[in-house]
Parts: C-alpha cells; structure tokens; sequence
C-alpha cells in the first residue's frame, strides 16, 4: 500500500470500477484537500470499516446518507433524489425513468419519508426509513 | 428544535411563561401578546442586524464544520425577527419550503440548520454523541449529579446536555470534545467500546478519543493507591481481553469458503448468497452433532470392539449406496453397540479387553477406576446433542427474526426501494447492469402498483381468481396427496416382499438382488421430490397475484406441505411397521435396519439433487439458449433448493439415534454440494428477477428448519426413546423395555448406593419423567411472546404519535422560515425607500 503519505486515485479501485456511486464513495471518504477524491491508506481504512460487517446500522445509515447526497448540502432534495434514481436504474437510455414517472417517484418518496415536510429528507428522516428495511445491513457490505 | 437551543431569559413575560411548562397554553399566549407589543417597533436596527449577519455568513466560506456558536447567533436573531412581526400576517404561506424566491440569507440560514448540518458537521457529531453518552451515563446511574445539569430554564429541556450561552467561538469545539471525552471515561468499558465503535467518525479520530479517555483514567487512576492484588486483577483483565480479541480475530480470518463466497456474491448478489451461506450453517450444526456423538459414542466404541458372533460380510461395492452388507456390523449404525460397561484392560489381565455384564456390577481394575457404560452414555450423549442443536436453533432463530422484523407495516415501499436496494456487494460489470436492470423494472412494477391503486376488481373477476387459486389448490393437494398414497402402498408393498423373502428364504440365493431392491423406496421418494415441485410450479403460473412477495409463499407452504407429509408417512412406516414387528421381515435389529434406510435415502437425495443439477440447470440452460433463443439464463429458485436442504437435514437429525455417523455422511454431502452448486450456479444461472427480500427469507427459512423439521425430528427421536421396545439382541439397549429405562435405571442405582442423591432421584422423575414440565415451560413461553408483543404495540402507537409531533415542529419551521423571508423583504424594499429618499435630497 504505500507510505501513509502515498494515495489512491480514484481509478485505481478496480473491484468498483462499475458501481455508480465509485466517484461519491471516493468523494465522501476522501480528505486529501485537493477535492480529488483520491484516498490515504486511512481513508481507505474508514471505508472499509464502515462497509465492514461490524460497522452498526447508525455508521452505515450516517455514510450512506452521505454518499446520496450529491450536492453536499446535508439533506436529499428533489435534485439528489433524482440524480440517485438515475444512478440505479443504469447510464444506458433504455433503462431512465419518464420525466413524469421520475417527477411521481420523487413526490412519492417524499410523501413517504418527509416528516416534516420541508421538501427535503434529512438524516434523520433518512435514518428512520432505512430502520424500517432488515436489508439495509446485508446490502451496504463490501466483502475483501 | 428542541435541542440545543438557548433561550433569551432578559424578557419578563417570556420568563414566566417558560418556568410553568406545564401549562404549555400560557407560553403561546405570552408569545403572541409579546408579539403584538412589539409589532409597534419597527426600528431599522433589524436590517442593520441582517446585514450583520450576512457579513458574518459570507466569512465564513464554504467550510464544512460549522461553528456552533454561530447556529445559537442565528437562533436568537431569528427569534427577535419573530417578535417584530404581526401575528395575523398570514398571507405568505407557502406549503413547501422550496421556493426559489429564497433570498441568499434565507438559503444560508436554512443550510445551517440543525436538522441540515448532523449530516455533515464533525460538531454536530460530537455533540450527538455527547448527549447519547449522558443519557447513557444518566441510565446506569440511579441519580444523576446536580453538577451535570446546566442552568437551563425549561425543566423539561434540562439534562439533555444544555450548556449556558457560551460566546468563545474558538474554544467551543474543543470543549466539547473535552466534555465527551469525560462522559466516555466514566462509562464502563464495554459502553465505552460500544459508544466510539457506533460514532460515524473517521477512524483517527475515533482513536483519538479513546486514547484521550484511556489517558486521563491512567491518571485519575495513578493518583491513588491501588493495593497489589487488584492492580494484577487489573493487567490479568486486560490481557484476557487481549486474548480474547486476538482469538476472535483468529477464527475470524479461518473463513471457510471466503473467497469462493465472494465471488458468488459479487455476480449474483445478497439473495443467492444467503443460499450458501445457509448451506455453510447446517454445515456447522452437523459438525457439531459429529463431534458430539463422535467423541463420546464412537470413540469409545471404535477403541474397546465387541466380539462378534457371526463372522463379518465381505465387501462389495453396493455398499456404499445401500448402506447394508459390510457396513451393518461396523461402528456406523446402532447394532454395533454394546449394552456393557467398558473397562480399561487391567495389567494382570495381560491386554485383553475385559467385559462384563450389566445389572450394576463393576470389576475394579488395580491400575485406576475408568469405567464407561454404554447405554448411559448412548442415552445421554444423544439428548444432549438434541438439547444443544435446539438451544443454537431457538438462539439463532430470534436473533433473525429480531433483525428482520420492522414494527411499522411499510408505507414506505418506494423510499425503501430507492434508499435500500442496491447491492453493494456485487462487483462484476454484467451482473451490475442486470441489477440496475431489475431495479428499473421493479420501480416501475411499483410506481403502477401506487398511482392504479384506486383500481376495483369487478366481483365477477374476483370470483374468477377465486376459483383459479381453488382450483390450482385442489391440483397440488390432491396430487401430494396420491404420491403420498402411492408412497404408502408401495413400501407396504416392498414390506411384505421382505416377508416374503425371508420367510422363503430367498435371501441365500441372490443376496445382491435383495439389497438392491432395497433401493426401490429411497428412489421413488427422491423422484417425488423432484418432479411434484415443478407441477407445483405450473400450477402456479396460471395464478393470478396482487403482491409479489406472495407466489413464493405459496410455492414454499406445498412444498413444505409435500416434504412433511412424506417424511410422517415413513416414519410411521419405519416405527409403526417395522419396529412393531421386525421378526417377520426376519431382522434381529431393526433399528440397524431404519439406521440403514435413512442412510439409503440420504444418499439418494443427494443424487437426484445431482441429477437435478446436471438436468434442471445444465441442460436446461443449452436447451433455453440454443432452441428457444433466450437471452437470459435460467433464474436459480433459491427457495426450492433451501427446502431441500432442510429435508435432508431432517433425515440426518432422524438417522442420529440410530446411525451415529450420520453426520459425517451429511457433512461430506453437504461439503460436496457446495462446490457443485456453486459451480453450477456460476455457469448456468442468474439471479431471481423478483424482489427478494433476503432478511425474511432467511428468516423463514430458519422457522422452518426449526419448527417441522427439528421439532418433528426430535418428535420422532422423543417417541422412539420413551415407547417403543428396542431389540433383544443388539444395541446398548437390549433387555431393557424401552431406551429411557437405561437413565431411569442408573438414578436408582446412584439411589441406592447413595442415598443423599435422591434429591436427583426426584429432581429427575419430576422433571424430565413428568410430561407436566413440558406444558408449564410451554405455558411460560406464550405468556412472554404475548407480553413482548403488547409491548411492540404500545411502541407502534407511540412511534404514530411522535411522527404526528414531528409534522407539527415541520409545520412551526415553516411558518418562522416564511417570517424570516417576509421579513427580510420588507426590510430590503424600507431600505432601498430610504436610500431612494436619501440619494433624491
């Protein structure tokens, strides 16, 4: 690995090279003050960990919540949630929502998960869904 | 909005209403009567305080770590901008806080937020978990200290951790951290560990903390005298706990299968995972039960070999599939046994294994007193492995169901598709466009399914799917229910065959022939097995559902419904028919004999799961590509696969009474079953297109293994023991009238020889003889699941009424938000007047 000095550029995770959220992952773990995204051997001991299987449901929710977050303003607007959903539905035309199925999905899922009803998920409303779904732990896991 | 706010204590009226906060009334009504006062000043010393703020806003930069400091500012000039309003001014009412008509105050004001900043800010967390270590520390102590508590006003604010307003921007972080450093020090250790490994902060950091706490209980601890013997109690802690560490670290790293496991679940995902990783758990339970029965059944046995009175079989290879022959003498099945007490061979003796007989009378030897009696340990060597594997069952069973069970019924089936479903543990390129496939398809199967949802089925095609459910119903009843017939009459059939064998005594002519007719049952059963699932299948292709998780429910209750029913008819077959009269079919063992069934059908599931694979996966796959043209692999049905792991499990733990190597059989099956699946799902399948729900089946799963198939293994095991009468001339438990005689018979020798031990005497009639003990701890155990259950009622109920607090403190945000904006503006539009005015003079 390298000196503690030395880094990981974001290229050269080659496991995750085909995951759409490489770059937020990178992005959120990262410290390195040039905004780069490349990782120290510490940063990329805090990803593993908090993709560990001992990492709790608090520290996986915390990241994730993080890594959706597109803009880095501490909460999913419209904008982060529609960014997300293109994200998992694939790169590929084939495979993206309708404006209008997309602009229903995002009035649905912030009619569900808004609690108070700021037009926006924050962390806590964030936290809440995810304890509501047993699968969030199993499927927030990076196996070495 | 509740936290982390302090409150201007200068205002008279304000100070009165908030030291009666149970009278919640009177600080709204003095709020609204401040309001109306100070509505009559207008003074411009507000847009001079909002340019102020700007100012401050604008220094501080796109950093992430906020001040804290600066979020109290911003509180208490919100809160005098409140009291400077109208409180019949209601005409800006937005519904949402989106608008875009935000000034750049109002967007910074809102980012800054607490609810916004958590997210984000290292201060935030810290203060977090500041709190959380105070309420914990609150929790184990019986009173917390008046020092604790800062001088906050509301009584019912007080103790959350609500310091006085401190100005120094600088030095607030700092004690901050300072102050969580001291709440971890005075937590125990384990809180302590649990505390730093749950905070979402970077690893440095983490370790940081702790060594700050480790360091200054070093010194508060170095500033006493510690005598002598507790300091080495102390390092002796420690080190275990190192060890204990460094041995759990140790078998974490002795994974067995890790990488063959990852490579599974980087192209198919959690769901086909969670098959091999069940696999691997009933691998580790029949490692258990084989060591068990191995040490303190076989061992023993294997050393101090019984005379035999014929002479021993040759081999020949059929063995191996029927289990009969060479083997029905060896240490394998239960006719091995002896029903004496095994001595050491005493040195006058010169080597030669001494035996004697039962009925309580020992022989000391002059070397040492190692005497071993074989049908005590038979007895209880079997009921405590049951016993173990019931406790790891039930164990393991409520941990899953605790993980997986959510007290709210999901509303929220979109935000928990988006936020949930993507499988961080799939790696490969191909199989990460199929995910992202299905996740598209499935959002949109859901989006339909929530918009139609208003959609009625005439009662005329609600009859309709009746009466297709009906009658796809009556089609797998009714052919489970003919296989299971046929089952009957066949082995019936086979029985008399025996019969008639060995009363003709044909067996002298074509022994070879006869064992392999043996076969017949174990094969017809496999073959059930095998095709009446795909009917099953059929049938349920011409059904109609509303919910997706429901079709795999139903498909798993007829299988479940076909394996249990086949298993009760062989048992009756084997206890009901042959036990009841094993003379007839010319055996002088029967339980050598059931031992060797089980052992035959063992082995013939696992063949046809072979077949099944090479046929069901393999071929089936070259036949979909090359002539129907598919471009999808076959979907591999973990649900069906699960089940069959489950029946062959419950022959093993059927067989253990009477083959006590039965788990080594398993264990090599299942050994070999991983690779083959592994292999075969690598290359033929991919993963299930529907949602799987990985926690619930799993779940499931584990219910079904312990519920019929233990439960009804352990049944059977419990019957045999207490009922029915073991052969006269093999076995540990010979001359005895039934199995259990063997315990009974030894308490009332140590009865006897001493007579302080009838405590244990009655302790064991009442408890383990007394079928009233069963139903008591029956009856505990439904009382405790009903009271945990009244419990997660209560907490659905509150969770309903916070949600409802929640909306109303959202509603309160938005109306201060939209009084800020209509503020500002106001302000904006008096000070370009008043600039206007001046410039125009």
């Amino acid at each position: 690995m390298g000196t503690t000095a030395s880094k990981l550029g974001k290229d050269l995770l080659s496991e995750y090279q085909s995951n759409p959220f490489r770059e937020r992952i990178c992005h959120v773990f990262s410290t390195s003050e040039d905004k780069d995204g490349s990782l120290t051997f510490e940063d990329f001991l805090d990803l593993l960990s908090a993709f560990s299987d001992s990492a709790t449901l608090e520290i996986k929710s915390h990241y994730a919540f993080r890594i959706f977050d597109f803009d880095d303003d501490g909460t999913l607007d419209r904008g982060d949630l529609e960014k997300l959903v293109n994200c998992l539905t694939g790169e590929t035309d084939d495979t993206r929502l309708t404006p209008e199925e997309m602009r229903q999905l995002i009035s649905n899922i912030l009619e569900e998960s808004d609690i108070d009803k700021d037009g926006t998920v924050n962390l806590s409303e964030f936290q809440h869904v995810i304890s509501r779904s047993p699968d969030f732990v199993s499927s927030f896991k990076i196996v070495l | 909005m509740a936290l982390n706010h302090t409150f201007d204590l200068n205002h008279p009226l304000l100070e009165a209403g908030l030291e009666s906060p149970v009278n919640e009334d009177t600080v709204h009504d003095s709020f609204s009567q401040l309001i109306a006062e100070q509505s009559d000043n207008e003074g411009l010393s507000d847009a001079f305080e909002l340019q102020q703020l700007q100012r401050d806003l604008d220094e501080e930069g796109q950093d992430n770590v906020v001040r804290l400091s600066r979020r109290r500012h911003d509180d208490r000039d919100r809160r005098k901008h409140q009291r400077n309003e109208e409180w019949e001014d209601d005409e800006r009412q937005t519904d949402t806080l989106m608008g875009e008509q935000w000034s750049s105050d109002t967007l910074k004001v809102l980012s800054s937020m607490p609810s916004r900043t958590i997210g984000r800010s290292r201060g935030a967390i810290i203060s977090q978990y500041y709190n959380r270590t105070m309420q914990l520390r609150r929790r184990r102590q019986s009173r917390p200290s008046i020092r604790d508590f800062s001088r906050s006003a509301r009584p019912s604010i007080r103790g959350y951790g609500i310091e006085a307003d401190i100005t120094d921007a600088e030095g607030v972080e700092v004690s901050k951290r300072d102050r969580l450093v001291n709440n971890l020090q005075n937590l125990s250790v384990s809180d302590r560990v649990r505390m730093l490994r749950a905070m979402p902060l970077s690893v440095a950091e983490k370790s940081e903390l702790r060594r700050l706490a480790l360091q200054k209980e070093r010194h508060s601890h170095s500033g006493r005298r510690i005598p002598c013997c507790s300091q080495l109690k102390y390092y002796i802690i420690i080190a275990l706990r190192h060890s204990w560490y460094s041995w759990l670290s140790f078998l974490h790293s002795l994974q067995l299968w890790q990488v063959a496991l990852k490579r599974v679940s980087g192209r198919f995902g959690t769901a086909v995972l969670s098959y091999f990783l069940f696999l691997k758990t009933l691998l580790f339970f029949n490692l258990l039960l084989f060591l068990v029965t191995g040490v303190f059944l076989v061992l023993p046995q294997a050393v101090h070999p019984p005379l035999l009175l014929d002479g021993r079989r040759r081999f020949s290879g059929l063995e191996l599939l029927t289990g009969a022959g060479y083997f029905s003498d060896t240490v394998m099945y239960y006719g091995y046994y002896c029903n004496y007490t095994l001595h050491r061979s005493c040195r006058d003796n010169g080597g030669e294994p001494n035996m004697s007989v039962s009925n309580g009378t020992r022989l000391d030897c002059v070397l040492g007193h190692l005497s071993y009696k074989m049908p005590l340990a038979y007895f209880f060597t079997i009921g405590v492995a049951f016993f173990i594997t019931c406790i790891i069952l039930v164990y393991s069973m409520s941990k899953s169901f605790g993980q997986s069970f959510t007290i709210d019924k999901s509303h929220s089936i979109l935000a928990m598709k988006v936020f949930c479903s993507w499988d961080f543990k799939v790696i490969k390129k191909t199989s990460v466009k199929l995910m992202s496939e299905n996740i598209f398809i499935q959002l949109k199967e859901l989006l339909a399914e929530v918009s139609y949802k208003s959609v009625q089925n005439t009662t005329c095609q609600k009859l309709g799917r009746l009466m297709v459910h009906g009658l796809a119903w009556a089609i797998c009843i009714a052919n489970t229910a003919a296989c299971v017939f046929g089952v009957c009459r066949f082995s019936e059939y086979m029985h008399q065959n025996l019969q008639q064998s060995s009363r003709a005594d044909l067996a002298a002519k074509n022994p070879l022939l006869n064992e392999a007719s043996l076969l017949a049952v174990p094969v017809l059963v496999s073959l059930i097995n095998l095709l009446l699932p795909g009917l099953f299948n059929l049938a349920a292709w011409m059904e109609d559902y509303d919910s997706p998780s429901v079709p795999t429910y139903v498909s798993i209750s007829r299988n479940l419904m076909l394996k249990v029913s086949v298993l009760a008819v062989l048992c009756y077959h084997w206890l009901g028919r042959v036990a009841a009269d094993p003379e007839s079919i010319g055996l002088t063992c029967w339980e050598t004999f059931v031992g060797q069934e089980l052992y035959r059908f063992l082995l013939m599931d696992f063949i046809f799961i072979l077949l099944d694979t090479l046929f069901g996966e393999f071929l089936w796959r070259l036949f979909s590509e090359k002539v129907l043209k598919r471009r999808r692999k076959p979907v591999f049905d973990i649900a069906r696969n699960v089940l069959e792991l489950i029946y062959g499990q419950t022959l093993a733990w059927l067989g253990v009474l009477f083959t006590p190597l039965l788990p080594a059989v398993q264990i090599l099956k299942l050994f070999l079953l991983f690779y083959i699946k592994k292999s075969s799902v690598m290359m033929n399948c991919q993963a299930p297109r529907k949602p799987y729900r990985v926690s619930q089946m799993t779940t499931i799963f584990i219910t079904l293994l312990c519920f019929p198939s233990f439960l009804g293994a352990s049944v059977c095991v419990t019957y045999t023991m207490w009922s029915i009468t073991p052969s006269t001339s093999c076995g540990p438990f010979r001359e005895l009238k039934t199995m259990f005689q063997a315990g009974k018979r030894w308490v009332e020798e140590l009865q006897k020889d001493n007579p302080n031990l009838s405590a244990l005497a009655m302790a064991h009639a009442y408890l383990v003889e007394n079928p009233l003990f069963l139903f008591v701890g029956a009856g505990i155990f439904l009382i405790v699941i009903y009271f945990h259950s009244q419990v997660v009622d209560g907490q659905r109920k509150i969770i309903n009424l916070l949600q409802e607090h929640i909306e109303n403190e959202g509603e309160d945000k938005k109306f201060l938000i939209t009084r800020l904006q209509f503020i500002h503006e106001q302000n904006r539009t008096h000070t370009r007047r008043v600039k206007s005015q001046d410039s125009s003079c």
